[in-house]
């Protein structure tokens, strides 16, 4: 079998008209956005196109979208952005303990310099403690950021509840962040009448190139930028435009907001097949997170009792089969903070793999790993048993 | 005749060869060079050769002194922040000079603002050279950085890096250079310079935009600003940009390869396009320095003329020129490096800069001689200040 790539999570291949649409911005119209000439103005066309194509996805105004270098950047400036203007108002964040590391390692610096951070419990599903947030929460609290969707267990947060709780304390202060990540070509995001501020967005998880993503930032929100210079991006981010990047980034949103019902479709349906070929086939194995028929239709995170999660990797690698034990950005830590935070016991976060699907996996990709995974784990428990 | 790109400085095409490395990229090897199975093991090795190229291009020692980032304003950013945040507690003051980039600017007026830091900004003499003896002077017991750039993006001039590198070095304070108009351009060596950080960007020199570098001497410790992920030896985090950084590379390989040829040719073209404006147009001036001067940089003072309708009347014949940076051209100030060498207002309005590429020739540099002297020549006749001196 042809390479098995279930490591959508971490990053995907980019879609050939994605290519196509940055060829233009690479070999014909490759001015500087801020130049006056025509080389300029036409690179500068092909940016604003770009925008809309990013801002009517979510149902933004092509204004409120600031193109960055990917998600990290846009998770950082929203929370650095923030604490810099509403410093005045408050000393208090709240997220979530299963943030990715782009948001909790911003706000754990914060904290050692003196913020006060509150880290929401999550139940055994990967779910946010929304109680919890309506008791912390104060007309101190400046930024609640939360992930909409989970890079290792898929689990979907209520964000329109969260929306709700929030609310109350926007007029004394208060941002709310949404890392939408992993969400946005997994789910519908519609911006036109939420309370949210500022929303994470990467190109490189939605088959468009790595390098670029964007932060929607609703119009009136006041950021400190991070990245000061030239007055690009609005004055949000400077640096010069990564226009074959940006272009993209937007056709890929385009394209993944288009085609998003039958490719969603799809993939929620090879995931439960995934999902049950294991379970059917192997005895000692759980689901960890949302179930398999809620959570999102790209990620199934299943620990294999008695298998190391890293010793699986490389075995299903041998078979040409990539799988992760969960995210890249921090795939040299051996604990996931996620797994951990859900209550999982050390034996079961040992033995956890995640899969990743993505609009180009087929039915006999799942097949062939579901084969593959019930010939190794029972070897690799005979190893090590 | 087709368009005349003459303005290389705000930024360059991409290269065939650039391109044709990246594209395997983005759909055979595309995984995340942070993922331990085989798509992210070939990505980290892609982006471990790239890395070698780049730190060859620049004489670094090892390639690990080279950090990604998003361009040359990012890694401005993160050199000038970095290292104050990295040395506050020592002292709070930097050394910087008036012809800086916005990019170095403004990190630098943030300090200011948030932080506490004092900032000195040395003058400069009315061809753009900065006086190492001022630094020498501006050196307090609490000053942490000084970043000077090598050589500047609006008029060309390139700076006694060496020697202000040696008394950094002499008082042991972190030495930063913003050598992201002239790498590429010229020979550039971080141990000859005596630099501790460097900044470059990738699409001055033919590869894509949204790629740079901070190049951080083994031992300099700094402050990241992006943080999340270990990528980039925990200096800055993000998937890395795996396609872009393989541009990067191939674009370091080659121009190291051509910089001696390239660098002949084009200061040919300029000295031919400097000649022949002094030549056919009167009552022009040459801003910066005739020699110390970057190899594809003109920027010539055309007086009695808006410089932004020259532009204008330029680009209708096809030729793309600019009056200064490109960061600032939406901006009707006139530019803070001319006015630091001194320059007045109404001489700063009338600057034309024409920037070489490795793309551009003889023939067009001929039609350019060509073009412009009878666009002048149109504007002045409308000038009634023109007209008067003349009567």
């Amino acid at each position: 079998m042809e390479e098995v790539y279930l490591d959508n999570s971490a990053t995907t291949k980019v879609k050939d008209k994605v290519i196509e649409t940055m060829m233009k911005p690479m070999k014909e119209v490759y001015g500087n956005p801020s130049s006056l000439h025509s080389m300029g103005i036409e690179a500068e066309k092909l940016l604003k196109k770009a925008r809309r194509k990013v801002a009517k996805a979510i149902r933004a105004d092509a204004e409120e979208i600031i193109f960055t270098s990917g998600g990290t950047e846009a998770n950082n400036l929203a929370i650095k952005g923030t604490i810099n203007t509403l410093q005045r108002y408050g000393n208090h964040l709240i997220t979530t303990k299963i943030e990715h590391s782009s948001t909790l390692h911003p706000l754990q610096d914060l904290e050692k310099e003196g913020w006060e951070v509150t880290f929401l419990d999550v139940d055994e599903k990967g779910i946010l403690d929304l109680e919890q947030l309506a008791e912390v929460i104060s007309e101190d609290t400046i930024l609640v950021s939360i992930m909409q969707v989970n890079n290792e267990v898929g689990s979907i947060q209520p964000i329109k509840e969260v929306e709700k709780i929030v609310q109350d304390y926007q007029d004394s202060g208060l941002y709310l962040h949404i890392d939408a990540v992993q969400a946005l070509d997994k789910l519908e995001i519609n911006l036109s009448n939420s309370s949210i501020d500022l929303l994470s967005m990467s190109g490189h998880k939605i088959h468009g190139p790595k390098g670029s993503g964007a932060l929607y930032i609703a119009d009136g929100t006041r950021l400190k930028s991070l990245i000061t210079g030239g007055g690009q991006e609005f004055g949000y981010r400077a640096g010069t435009e990564n226009v074959a990047g940006y272009v993209g980034f937007g056709e890929a949103v385009k394209l993944a907001t288009t085609e998003v019902e039958a490719d969603v479709e799809q993939m929620q349906k090879l995931k439960e097949e995934l999902a049950a070929g294991i379970k059917d086939g192997l005895e000692g194995v759980q689901i960890n997170g949302p179930e398999v028929t809620a959570g999102v239709p790209h990620i199934l995170n299943v620990s294999f009792q008695g298998v190391k999660g890293e010793v699986l990797v490389h075995a299903l690698e041998a078979e040409n089969i990539y799988v992760s034990t969960g995210s890249a950005c921090s795939s040299k830590d051996s604990k996931s903070h996620v797994l951990a935070a859900m209550g999982l016991e050390q034996k079961a976060m040992e033995g956890a793999i995640r899969f990743s699907l993505s609009s180009f996996t087929s039915k006999e990709e799942i097949s062939y790993t579901v084969e593959k995974l019930k010939e190794i784990v029972p070897r690799l428990r005979q190893i090590t048993g | 005749m087709e368009p005349i790109y003459l303005d290389n400085a705000s930024t360059t095409p991409t290269a065939p060869e650039v391109l044709a490395a990246m594209k395997p990229y983005f759909t055979d090897t595309f995984g995340n060079a942070s993922s331990v199975h085989a798509f992210g093991r070939e990505s980290k090795e892609a982006v471990e050769e790239a890395r070698e190229k780049v730190a060859d291009l620049i004489g670094a020692d090892e390639p690990r002194e080279i950090i990604f980032t998003s361009g040359g304003t990012e890694a401005d950013n993160l050199a000038i922040k970095g290292i104050a945040m990295q040395n506050r507690e020592q002292g709070k003051h930097i050394i910087t000079s008036a012809i800086e980039h916005h990019a170095v600017l403004h990190p630098c007026e943030y300090l200011e603002e948030y932080h506490g830091f004092e900032v000195t900004s040395i003058p400069v003499d009315e061809e753009g050279l900065v006086n190492p003896l001022d630094v020498a002077e501006a050196v307090r017991d609490d000053t942490v950085l000084i970043s000077i750039m090598l050589a500047n993006n609006e008029v060309g001039t390139i700076q006694p890096i060496a020697e202000i590198g040696k008394i950094a070095q002499q008082k042991g304070i972190c030495f930063h250079t913003d050598a992201v108009q002239a790498v590429g351009s010229i020979p550039v060596d971080v141990n000859e310079l005596n630099v501790d950080l460097l900044s470059l960007s990738g699409h001055k020199f033919n590869a894509p935009k949204g790629i740079g570098a901070l190049y951080i001497r083994k031992g300099t410790r700094i402050v990241p600003f992006m943080h999340g992920g270990a990528q980039e030896r925990g200096k800055r985090a993000s998937t890395e940009n795996v396609p872009s950084i393989v541009g990067m590379g191939k674009a370091a390989e080659i121009v190291k390869n051509e910089l001696k040829e390239k660098q002949e040719k084009l200061t040919r073209l300029r000295d031919k396009l400097i000649e022949g404006i002094e030549e056919r147009i009167d009552e022009v001036q040459l801003n910066g320095h005739r020699n110390k001067r970057l190899p594809n940089n003109v920027n010539i003072s055309i007086r009695y003329i808006e410089g932004e309708s020259l532009l204008l009347n330029l680009d209708l014949k096809g030729i793309a020129a600019s009056s200064g940076s490109a960061c600032t051209s939406g901006s009707l100030d006139p530019s803070h490096v001319l006015l630091a060498m001194g320059i007045s207002h109404e001489i700063a309005h009338g600057s034309l800069r024409l920037t070489l590429g490795k793309y551009n020739t003889e023939a067009e540099v001929e039609h350019v001689l060509d073009v412009l002297p009878k666009i002048v020549e149109k504007l002045r006749a409308m000038s009634p200040i023109y007209n008067q001196k003349e009567a």
